[in-house]
């Protein structure tokens, strides 16, 4: 069994991220790049689930410019057989990640889908559930746990009241949560070995998808600054005041 | 425990500063058939190097002819010097700028950033660059050669235990290993004293940089303009002082450095970096702005003095690992450089570090450390006696027959019973940040907090007595990251340690009066994320 | 003129409060705002969802498959009943953001999510960065906008609404590949700090494991999660999944209640989303008093009493 796991290129979860002045986007400049950590999270699983010889293969995805093919090599370092560069100019959106998504799974005739549940630069949560639909196949999202018998994936969903257990009928697709996992430290002779790992190219034509209906993205603003608060004297004042806001 | 995997190479470089990244590329430069690796502490490279910086071009003129054409990152050639001498109550008195001070034909540059780029270099000539993983220990062969290191394990636990995701640290052989680990390299300072480097030296002495990046206003920076100030919210017995450096994009370097032979038990060097920025003159330049990053490092300003022998069987010491900084241009960039040249032709040429020492005291690093010996120790008199000395040191060319000797910076505490700080005239503080823990904030430094803590206490009884009160525990004073606190605990004091906010500065391995504060590595990939820094 | 359909979210017999924030994010877009109620046995609902103020009309479909809200089986009844309707919202709950983008891909658009305000009827603010930076987002014209709606920016729409409840039949069969095998509720009776709408938390000031019963105490006492800063955690005073900051857990409850917390900014990281922020502590010049939208300069073990006799 094949499974695809894709990983997105954004900035480092330490960096303090800033807004350009000019409102244009997000100062990037100098900035540390790495996979995407719920992402790692899905490689992990991947891994884990072909290391107990419930898949053949692990071929890790990243769509995007040459830079994603630092990302492509942790994953092959971390463990993937193989890695695909979806390579574009463009920035693309779930939809469209989707649509390339779909293809690469027809090409490569794999029957399990691990994403992360989000990604932490655009924070949209929409990819895994786009192409379950348009692959007309079951979504898992938030999964925290995952346990594959045979064609069957029971995964355990981390929701608002609680934990959701589904059942999900290969192939299949599934969202991994912060909880699933923790990644593996990858070894020093294995970055090594990763570089010697297959790392295909391939474009948005040869795969057939057209960019389109992209939503418009402007005007990048700092967080409006929180409005100055008051002071209270003491507690029954204090009381007074959540009462007042209808917050006790 | 497994025995550990081994990787090979014929040098391996330990850290992915300036002197180590020009040793790996002048390697394989002039043998591109060597297998060479540097490993680096920091998760990229870069993420733990700050410095001011202002340097000085030539050897990079030398290793990479043409890098003017597609120059660093942030790269801005200085238009003007100016050097002040700050005074209490907001005064301030231009001073004529020293030779050593001119920077007509240097840069203002961002380490990290310059050395980001010379690490893609490096990898486009096929050396292997690893960061994120830390070397742990010395790797000795069966003579007790240095032959390599032991790279740190990761994914242990808090209590030592492996964790789940326990990997062992690998060995890394190597017959030449080059230390480049920068000011008190944990590895060095294990080198030294085993093979006895500093036999024939003075002792290293140091100084803590504090370093803040700053957006500002729109047209209150002026790209090129470097600026030096001396003085207040120092006393005239600290030797320390300001830069400020203007750069592009509204962005301003601003930093303070201090020496460590301060006696002053009390001395908090966080606070007069703060103070200084308050001075009307800084406080102007930065209101309105906001601070990009933040972070400290130690510098080492022993010089000529405090240079140990920089080499031993199987290993070279080279940079500020050694001490090639040189005070009073505050340049230690175009040194490292050098030296880490030099020994790439001593390598590439006899395949072994013995005779590197002979020639790195014979080359224009160390003649530069010569000439400027007895700057900094002339200021052990204090500020104005060493103003005059220095003079004269800098008309005479270093040439004078005397050499003045360096001290330790432990020792120069005094105690609190024996001090008296002079009134310093420090002011009400307005500009971020507020306090240590917000300036952590903006270095982005990061520990996984289940890990065993990084500083070592040798002798932890003393803390909560003698240092006490003697010193009134200066600990939580010196760290620019507040590492250190005492806490009460079930009734009593108690130091607590912070690990978790150590941006892997050294100042505590230094400064401590006891020497009992011993700084290792902790996992690879944690510590600071400087960027442009 | 906009026509929007909102998808409730219920657990079957009570419509969950998300809904109707929906229905306030609804009405900043404007135009005629209708409800879907999916599920089985959902005559309370539905008559929920049709007392909510500024509703046209309650489409309820009852089926015995779409009692549990299976993305697959709810997203086809959506793309069923999306007709002419200009825009499709839920809410930004784990159950909106599983099905929704399902309905958009469904519907061959792209989504928006987390709608923080609304500019236009196809013009939205929204959070990236986890928050540290806002974008405006435009659907181009003539397309469907499909978006969820963030819980945390909108007030609760009120009642006061008699829409008219419809009864349609599912217009599809349940998928085979996907079963519902079962739900935990989250343990204990406390409700847990990342998603509790009240969030109590204390710092070092409480000075120990047997004083921070007091924290525990008062969140019992108004039903808050109990949360506690790095240094609470580090000294011991309680465990550390209950650890709220940069390195514990980011939370951005209604009320949060910081009793003896400095407000250090590695703090102040995990609850700079918080609705309402409420500090007392006995230092006036504590940096928590910079974010705190309610200060009380108090010693904490003699305010926590008074406040546990005013509300008992």
């Amino acid at each position: 069994m094949k499974i695809l796991v894709g990983i997105k290129r954004v900035v480092d979860y330490n960096v303090r991220v800033r807004v350009l002045p000019d409102g244009s986007g997000v100062d990037t400049d100098g900035v540390k790049m790495s996979v995407n950590p719920f992402d790692e999270i899905a490689l992990e699983e991947a891994l884990r689930l072909r290391d107990a010889g419930k898949a053949d293969e692990v071929i890790v995805v990243s769509i995007g410019g040459d830079e994603v093919q630092q990302q492509l090599r942790t994953g092959l370092a971390m463990g993937a057989d193989r890695a695909v560069q979806v390579r574009t100019g463009e920035s693309l959106q779930p939809l469209s990640l989707a649509r390339t998504f779909l293809k690469l799974v027809e090409r490569e005739g794999a029957e399990l889908v691990l994403l992360g549940k989000q990604a932490i630069d655009d924070d949209n949560s929409q990819t895994a559930q786009m192409l379950a639909a348009l692959w007309s196949r079951p979504q898992a999202t938030f999964a925290s746990r995952v346990a594959l018998d045979g064609g069957t994936a029971k995964v355990t969903r981390e929701v608002d009241a609680g934990l959701e257990t589904i059942e999900v009928d290969l192939p299949a697709v599934i969202s991994v949560d912060l909880r699933l996992n923790e990644p593996r430290f990858v070894k020093l002779p294995d970055i090594m070995k990763a570089k010697r790992k297959p790392l295909d190219v391939v474009t948005l034509e040869e795969l057939g998808v057209t960019v389109e209906g992209q939503l418009e993205v402007s005007h990048y603003a700092p967080p409006a600054p929180r409005e100055k608060g008051i002071m209270v004297e003491d507690a029954a004042q204090l009381v007074a005041e959540l009462k007042n806001r209808g917050l006790l | 425990m497994s025995e550990r995997e081994i990787m090979e190479y014929d040098v391996l470089v330990v850290g992915a500063g300036p002197a180590g990244l020009a040793c790996a590329i002048r390697l394989k430069q002039k043998k591109p058939d060597l297998m060479v690796a540097v490993i680096e502490k920091g998760a990229e490279v870069g993420a733990h190097i700050l410095s001011g910086a202002v340097i000085e071009p030539g050897p990079l003129d030398e290793l990479l002819p043409g890098w003017r054409d597609e120059p660093p990152p942030v790269c801005i050639p200085v238009t003007r010097d100016e050097i002040w001498l700050l005074r209490p109550g907001g005064k301030k008195t231009r001073l004529p700028t020293p030779p050593q001070q001119k920077n007509h034909g240097n840069y203002i540059v961002s380490l990290g950033a310059t050395c980001a780029w010379l690490a893609q270099k490096a990898e486009a000539l096929e050396v292997d660059i690893f960061p994120g993983y830390a070397a742990a220990e010395i790797r000795y062969t069966d003579d007790g050669t240095v032959g390599g290191v032991i790279v740190g394990d990761m994914g242990v636990g808090r209590d030592g235990q492996p964790k789940d995701t326990y990997m062992q640290g690998i060995e890394i052989h190597a017959p030449v290993t080059v230390i480049s680990e920068g000011v008190r390299g944990h590895l060095a300072k294990q080198l030294i004293a085993r093979f006895d480097l500093a036999a024939d030296s003075d002792p290293q002495t140091y100084g803590i940089g504090m370093k803040e990046l700053w957006r500002v206003q729109p047209g209150k920076a002026q790209p090129g303009l470097v600026q030096h100030t001396a003085g207040w919210p120092l006393d005239s017995k600290i030797y320390g002082g300001s830069f400020i450096y203007h750069l592009d994009k509204d962005r301003i370097a601003i930093g303070f450095v201090c020496g460590l032979d301060y006696a002053d038990p009390e001395f908090k060097p966080f606070e007069a970096f703060q103070q200084m920025k308050h001075h009307p003159m800084v406080k102007d330049l930065l209101e309105g702005g906001e601070i990009l990053s933040s972070g400290a490092r130690a510098i080492s300003e022993g010089g000529y003095q405090s240079l140990p022998k920089c080499e031993m069987p199987g290993a070279v010491l080279i940079g500020d690992s050694a001490g090639t900084l040189n005070v009073p241009k505050i340049k230690g960039v175009h040194q490292a450089l050098r030296s880490g040249m030099l020994a790439a032709d001593h390598l590439a040429e006899t395949g072994r570090a013995e005779g590197f020492d002979a020639k790195l005291r014979a080359s224009a690093v160390v003649k530069e450390l010569h000439t400027v010996r007895n700057i900094r120790p002339a200021f052990y008199k204090g500020f104005w006696r060493g103003f005059v000395r220095a003079a004269v040191e800098t008309v005479t060319l270093g040439k004078l027959p005397t050499t003045l000797r360096v001290h330790a910076d432990h020792g120069a505490l005094q105690k609190v019973s024996e001090y008296t700080a002079p009134e310093r005239h420090w002011v009400d503080r307005t500009l971020p940040p507020r306090d240590r823990l917000a300036s952590v904030y903006f270095a982005t430094t990061e520990h996984d907090e289940d890990q065993p803590v990084h500083l070592q206490i040798l002798e932890p009884d003393v803390c909560t007595t003698r240092c006490t009160t003697e010193y009134n525990n200066p600990c939580t004073r010196f760290c620019p990251a507040q590492v250190y606190e005492m806490v009460e605990e079930d009734g009593q004091q108690a130091l607590q340690i912070n690990a978790a906010n150590c941006v892997h500065c050294k100042t505590c391995d230094i400064k401590d009066p006891y020497q009992i504060i011993n700084w290792v590595t902790p996992e690879g990939g944690c510590g600071p994320n400087y960027q442009n820094m | 003129m906009s026509k929007i359909l909102i998808i409730a979210e219920h657990d079957g017999e009570t419509l969950n409060q998300a809904t109707a924030k929906v229905v306030s994010c609804a009405a900043a877009i404007g135009g005629d705002i209708d409800i879907a109620v999916f599920g089985h046995g959902i005559d309370g609902v539905a008559a929920e969802a049709a007392a909510i103020a500024g509703i046209g009309r309650v489409l309820a479909v009852d089926a015995e498959h779409l009692a549990t809200p299976l993305a697959a089986n709810w997203a086809a009844e959506a793309v069923a009943l999306a007709g002419d309707y200009t825009h499709l919202l839920g809410p930004s709950t784990t159950l909106g953001r599983d099905l929704m983008p399902r309905v958009a891909a469904l519907l061959g658009v792209n989504q928006v999510s987390d709608i923080m305000e609304v500019t236009a009827p196809n013009a939205f603010k929204r959070p990236i960065y986890a928050g540290n930076a806002i974008v405006d987002v435009t659907v181009p014209d003539g397309l469907k906008v499909v978006a969820t709606a963030r819980t945390a920016s909108w007030k609760t729409a009120p009642d006061g609404g008699s829409a008219a409840v419809e009864t349609v039949a599912a217009a599809n069969a349940a998928v085979d590949h996907t079963r519902f095998v079962g739900m935990e509720i989250e343990g204990g009776e406390r409700p847990d700090v990342q998603s509790a709408p009240r969030v109590v938390a204390g710092g070092r000031a409480l000075g120990s494991e047997e004083q921070f019963e007091l924290i525990y105490r008062f969140a019992d006492q108004i039903g808050a999660g109990v949360g506690g800063t790095r240094a609470a955690v580090d000294a011991g005073y309680c465990p550390n999944d209950m650890q709220v900051g940069q390195t514990g857990k980011i939370i951005a409850p209604d009320l949060y209640i910081a009793f003896g917390i400095s407000g250090a900014i590695q703090h102040v990281t995990g609850i700079k989303d918080a609705g309402t922020i409420v500090a007392v502590n006995k230092d006036p010049e504590a940096p928590i008093f910079e974010v705190a939208d309610i200060g009380l300069v108090g010693d904490l073990f003699k305010v926590i009493p008074e406040l546990e006799a005013l509300l008992g």
